[in-house]
């Protein structure tokens, strides 16, 4: 099974208790799906992820872009910084 | 150019020395600073404690390298440094520094407002905040009101 890697940081870090997870890939699976199968095994992630940026390989990306296996996924919090 | 998210406390002066070139005769230097009091979500002053920063380290990096090559994009031949700290910070500590140069003062200033604006829109920091109102106590999440969102 093809995988890629999820990264999770602050809210998010704390509604999973993981830093990051493996998460299985199937063939053309965009952001958006995974996030979906994410909400389904972590319900209480689903208000928080409405908002949600989402970074792929470290680049700012969408619910569309197409993952590829190894691809290193973040859905990220609005953010806080300065 | 120094372009770094670091747990060690900021040193303006270090930035400011990485933009102080011959061809720059204006140098801006902008500091955040943890403050004492910061709005609650109903809009009356909390006191704060402390805050900690956390950050997508290498994507924010990357971030404030495509920060500064929209600055140059936009105004040409200026030089940019960003410093975000993380970790735990108490109040009155700088927690983001920037500094630009430009052969003119406009430029300094308008860039240097460009970068720190776009860094509280767009870089993957997060920061708690401990807070105390009379009433009550806790550790929020606080969100840049500039920070993009899925909408």
């Amino acid at each position: 099974m093809d995988k890629v890697k999820l990264k999770f940081f602050a809210a998010f870090r704390e509604t999973t208790g993981q830093s990051e997870l493996d998460w299985p890939l199937a063939a053309g699976q965009t952001a958006g799906d995974v996030l979906e199968s994410l909400v389904v095994e972590y319900p209480a992630l689903s208000g928080g992820v409405k908002s949600a940026l989402v970074m792929v390989n470290r680049r700012y990306a969408t619910r569309q872009t197409a993952l590829q296996p190894g691809d290193e996924v973040a859905f990220l919090p609005p953010v806080g910084g300065g | 150019m120094i372009i770094k998210i670091t747990d060690q406390p900021l040193d303006l002066q270090e930035l400011i020395a990485d933009v102080t070139t011959e061809a720059n005769g204006g140098v801006v230097a902008f500091l955040g600073v943890v403050r004492r009091w910061n709005d609650g979500p109903d809009g009356q002053p909390r006191e704060v404690h402390w805050l900690e920063y956390e950050a997508y380290k290498d994507a924010a990096e990357e971030v404030m390298r495509d920060i500064a090559r929209q600055v140059a994009e936009k105004w040409g031949l200026t030089s940019l440094a960003m410093a975000h700290r993380v970790g735990h910070l108490e109040i009155g500590e700088p927690a983001v520094a920037v500094a630009v140069g430009a052969p003119h003062r406009g430029v300094a200033f308008d860039a240097c407002e460009f970068a720190i604006d776009t860094l509280k829109a767009t870089v993957p920091i997060w920061k708690k905040e401990s807070w105390e109102t009379g009433a009550d106590m806790g550790q929020s999440w606080v969100v840049n009101k500039e920070s993009l969102q899925e909408s």
